[in-house]
């Protein structure tokens, strides 16, 4: 399977020859020459798993660029560690987790050690953010790349020989950096002795190049062969949704729903619903085995519109009312702010009883009088 | 003798005849005939601008009124192609605004299409009427100001997917009052903000609008408006269709939309919010028509849903975020599908929700009547293709592109050979297709073995030597553009039949194993062809040893040489001194009809749609025994089979062609 091999290289090469690429297109294209320049493994590990919503990822690097170069990495890092530990809910707060998520299914299908999941995820998660961090010149890698090196291991001192791996790959070639990616995970963890031997790492991956050569290529201009004109419309069509949702357009956006005398919880993705109201009526029907009277109702009819005045309605007219848990800890009353606003803080919700609720709603006030 | 036939009366005929295809035919059965169809044509097409000369067009077609030209190469499309490759406009209009050619029509794709060009278009033809651009760039809002301007009789204004530089809106603002005549007008692909006062009395003073496509700034409430005084609409493409938050907006629009009985074509839908789709079920009853590939905003649901109420479709252009699951309601609702494209609603990622090749089994299974199809997924086996093949043997146009570019069968770890060799072997009438995923030389073994009437094939990423070319080039008898990207096709492969390019329209090489010599012998052997190279990489000096690969290379036929607009990144080999205006040889010509003929009159005839290879050689024909000794034969047969209203069928001999020659043989009257 010589062939295909040669042709990673090649094309690799080619990228980066051709500086004309470069004018005509957007960021993410730009964005392909930088990881190849940059010839790091960790820039082409990125493509192991091919670079599942990019655009927002880049984005995001960019806008961090504000601060120092050298400074955001630690600070990513530790969010990171956060998303491996963290739980389901607190997902939706982490841009980049919508790319873990289209990590996950496939780095799993092409690593052979299943139980490595979380590992490889954070390989994978890990290495994105520094690919981009660094793709933007190449000159940042050595650098920053150092930087970030301690608190990575810091982070997962569980694969002290990660870290060191990824700096002696960085050092080879782009064509054998290419072809090392998704298999690495399971070589560094299965074949330990092998695990920092570039030379090693690149035979494995010879015999694997089947499911890592292709990873390579989707890095390649021109494929898949999508019109450019479709890619850049697509690509601000969701820029445009993360501006006017304060997130990443296609991502979910699951929170818990608990209610008072219900048995059971519910995951709702607040992505889908636009207003208060829907919300609202899609809770009625989640939950309409245990809602009484008047707040199956109210919710009817407030269908179209449930605004702030309907909600303090609802909480002295009804026996239940929804309230949530804020990104503070705090439980405030449904309604209380903008609904862009309350889709960026909303951690949790719960459906309480009424009599309950009654201390939230000042509370809720207050807080929405200072976050305004 | 011809003139038994009053021209007019042959010409009347002819009119009747409107495919390039048989106009061509036609014009090869005789000298009468040819110069008759000469006359008479309307409409050109020409596949690719630097074939031909715009002098050339007009001294065969003085008549001309609908010209289709296309530019850059297809590859273009996905970045492969510098910016700056050419495939300029303006030196064609400029030619036909001097000839005084009185130009309606003119449909433009991939090409540089300058604010200038169509400023001297809307001041020099004074009947345009239409203009399409499909993937054009190079102009702005001035540009199609001048034209709304200028043309007063404009029927049609199709913008698709073109890069536009200035997005501002004030040239809708120029159709003057007495415009009323359009028919079509889309400008979904402009970025800007619009007049929205502007279109809607543009709207509104047009009866005839049939099509309209709105881009991304025109709100809902105008959307409303505008179908309240277009409900004669057939296409609609919707531009922004977020919800308003007032109730009453939303019941208008309604009430709007169930007014357009009309409507068989929707898309757009640039801005969604999903929450109002059902407004539009009423109309989706009679669609045949629906894409929503620009749509990220359907999803889920709302897409199913919004599906299932589509009964009639006919043509589905879809995101994968339809999920295999959608495609299975696709599948049970559709069954008049025809065409199907589902695309990467995120290319370069994995895709949570992508479509594998699940939901391709499901629609070929639900959909007997597919035929074209354009399929982004993640994974693809071989039961599966052999599944499809089976179950939808009326493929004309089979892409599909797997994501990820070398991808075997998932289950079987192996190429994907077997998969792709049973859709050649079961769709007889293909045409178009491209590759993906594993595969080796045995798949363009099956493809020169069985795709007879292929005409464009797309290769990535394939074969494991010369001899998937060879294959391909030595069995797809009607294959006219080969397009290959990252293949191990070498100079043995370019090499072994470069007539064979002749009968092509072009071929693209690129990251393969052809060298620069290699590409260097092709010009020497063949000079009707032009050989390019594509050099984007920064020397400023070209390395010219000839064992050099070439990074890209893109050869075509040509009936004026060399083309002079080519910018430093590009160089064209062969003789530079050779004449612009070359043309073959008589003798060359024989030689190469006589090859041709091999394979059947119509590959024969047919060398090109648009016959131009043909063309400059035509006037000789007629006075050459050997050459009419044969043609009548063939011409005969094309009349039997363009002209099936044929009722009475008189042939002469001629007295040009001299008393003694057998023009005309029992052969031909058999076809007849």
């Amino acid at each position: 399977m010589s062939p295909p091999l040669l042709g990673v290289e090649e094309e690799v090469q080619s990228n980066v020859s051709s500086p004309s690429v470069d004018c005509g297109l957007g960021l993410k294209e730009r964005n392909y020459l930088g990881l190849s320049d940059c010839s790091s493994v960790d820039s082409s590990a990125v493509s192991s798993s091919p670079d599942n919503n990019k655009n927002n990822l880049n984005l995001k690097a960019t806008e961090l660029r504000l601060g120092l170069p050298g400074s955001q990495s630690p600070e990513r890092e530790t969010e990171l560690c956060l998303l491996n530990s963290g739980k389901l809910d607190e997902k939706p707060l982490f841009p980049l987790l919508p790319s873990k998520d289209g990590i996950c299914p496939s780095s799993q299908k092409n690593v052979v050690a299943g139980n490595k999941r979380g590992f490889s995820d954070t390989m994978d998660g890990f290495s994105e953010v520094k690919g981009y961090a660094y793709a933007e010149k190449s000159w940042m890698f050595h650098d920053a790349g150092s930087d970030s090196e301690s608190p990575q291991t810091v982070g997962h001192g569980k694969y002290p020989g990660n870290s060191g791996a990824n700096v002696i790959l960085s050092a080879r070639s782009p064509g054998a950096q290419a072809s090392v990616k998704k298999d690495e995970p399971a070589n560094v963890l299965q074949k330990q002795p092998h695990a920092t031997n570039g030379i090693n790492l690149k035979q494995t991956d010879i015999s694997n190049n089947k499911s890592s050569a292709p990873a390579a290529k989707a890095q390649v201009v021109g494929w898949p062969p999508v019109r450019s004109f479709r890619t850049k419309t697509l690509a601000t069509s969701s820029k445009n949704n993360d501006e006017v949702d304060g997130k990443p357009g296609p991502a979910a956006l699951f929170v818990k729903v608990s209610m008072d005398g219900a048995p059971y919880l519910r995951k709702v993705d607040l992505t889908t619903y636009s207003t208060y109201g829907e919300l609202s009526s899609a809770l009625e029907k989640m939950f309409s085995c245990f809602t009484l009277g008047q707040c199956g109702s109210h919710g009817a009819a407030g269908k179209e519109i449930l605004s702030q005045s309907k909600l303090k309605d609802l909480l002295h007219g009804s026996e239940y009312v929804l309230t949530y848990k804020d990104k503070d800890g705090d439980w405030m009353l449904v309604g209380d702010v903008p609904w862009e606003m309350f889709v960026g803080t909303c951690k949790r919700l719960k459906i309480m009883k009424g009599s309950d609720a009654i201390g939230l709603a000042p509370r809720a006030m207050e807080k929405s009088r200072v976050t305004n | 003798m011809m003139n038994y036939f009053p021209d007019e009366v042959l010409e009347h005929v002819f009119d009747f005849i409107t495919c390039h295809k048989d106009r061509n035919s036609v014009s090869l059965v005789c000298k009468s005939w040819h110069r008759i169809e000469r006359y008479s044509r309307r409409r050109v097409f020409i596949g690719n601008c630097y074939s031909i000369s715009p002098e050339r067009l007009i001294a065969r077609f003085p008549g001309v009124k609908s010209l289709t030209l296309k530019g850059k190469p297809h590859f273009a499309d996905f970045n492969l192609v510098p910016y700056d490759w050419g495939g300029f406009v303006y030196p064609w209009i400029k030619v036909l605004a001097e000839t005084g050619i009185g130009l309606e029509e003119l449909r433009l794709k991939r090409m540089v299409v300058s604010d200038e060009s169509l400023e001297l278009i809307s001041k020099t033809f004074v009947n345009f009427q239409s203009l399409v651009l499909v993937s054009c760039d190079g102009f702005s809002a001035d540009g199609l100001a001048a034209i709304a301007a200028n043309c007063r009789f404009l029927r049609e204004l199709d913008l698709q997917e073109n890069e536009v530089d200035d997005h501002r809106g004030h040239w809708l603002s120029c159709f003057p009052e007495s415009c009323t005549s359009l028919v079509s007008l889309n400008f979904a692909c402009l970025k800007g903000e619009v007049n929205l006062g502007a279109l809607e009395r543009l709207v509104s003073r047009s009866p005839n609008l049939k099509s309209l496509r709105l881009n991304r700034s025109v709100p809902l409430d105008t959307l409303q408006k505008l179908l309240m005084r277009a409900p004669q609409l057939v296409d609609l493409g919707i531009g922004s269709y977020v919800h308003d938050p007032s109730s009453e907006a939303s019941n208008k629009l309604k009430h709007a939309i169930q007014r357009c009985k009309s409507i068989m074509s929707l898309s757009g839908f640039l801005e969604v919010a999903p929450r109002c789709m059902s407004a539009i079920y009423p109309i989706c009853g009679n669609l045949t028509t629906l894409n929503l590939s620009y749509a990220p905003g359907i999803h889920g649901n709302k897409l199913t849903k919004l599906i299932q109420h589509c009964r009639k479709l006919q043509r589905l252009w879809i995101l994968d975020c339809i999920g295999d699951k959608g495609l299975g309601v696709v599948a049970s609702t559709c069954k008049e599908l025809q065409e199907l494209r589902v695309f990467p609603s995120d290319p370069f990622g994995a895709g949570n929700d992508a479509v594998t090749e699940e939901g391709l089994v499901l629609v070929s299974a639900g959909c007997p009547k597919l035929n074209s199809l354009l399929y982004f997924c993640q994974q693809m086996t071989n039961a599966a293709l052999i599944t499809v093949a089976k179950n939808c043997p009326n493929f004309i146009r089979f892409r599909l592109c797997i994501l990820d570019p070398v991808r075997p069968d998932p289950v079987t770890n192996q190429p994907l050979d077997e998969g792709f060799g049973a859709i050649v072997q079961s769709c007889k009438r293909l045409k178009r297709l491209s590759l993906s995923g594993l595969l080796t030389d045995q798949v363009f073994l099956y493809i020169g073995m069985y795709a007879e009437q292929l005409e464009m094939l797309s290769i990535a990423f394939a074969a494991d030597s010369d001899k998937g070319m060879l294959y391909v080039l030595n069995g797809c008898k009607k294959l006219r553009k080969l397009e290959i990207r990252d293949c191990p096709f070498g100079n043995a492969a370019l090499l072994e039949d470069v007539g064979k390019y002749e009968t092509m329209r072009s071929l693209w090489m690129s990251s393969c194993e052809v060298t620069l010599g290699g590409c260097k012998t092709v010009a020497e052997m063949m000079p009707s062809l032009n050989v390019e190279i594509i050099n984007e990489s920064d020397q400023t000096e070209f390395n010219l040893d000839d064992g050099q690969k070439v990074d890209k290379m893109y050869l075509y036929r040509t009936l004026v040489g060399h083309r002079k607009d080519a910018p430093e990144s590009v160089w064209i080999l062969g003789d530079l001194t050779r004449s612009e205006h070359h043309e073959p040889s008589l003798n060359d010509m024989i030689q190469d009809m006589k090859l041709k003929n091999v394979s059947g009159d119509d590959d024969f005839i047919i060398w090109e749609s648009n016959n131009f290879k043909l063309q400059g050689n035509f006037s000789v024909y007629g006075y050459n025994p050997f050459i009419f000794f044969f043609h009548p034969v063939v011409g005969l047969g094309v009349v039997a089979s363009s002209c099936k209203e044929l009722q009475e069928l008189r042939v002469f001999p001629s007295a040009v062609f001299g008393a003694g020659n057998d023009v005309v043989t029992e052969e031909g009257l058999i076809r007849r």
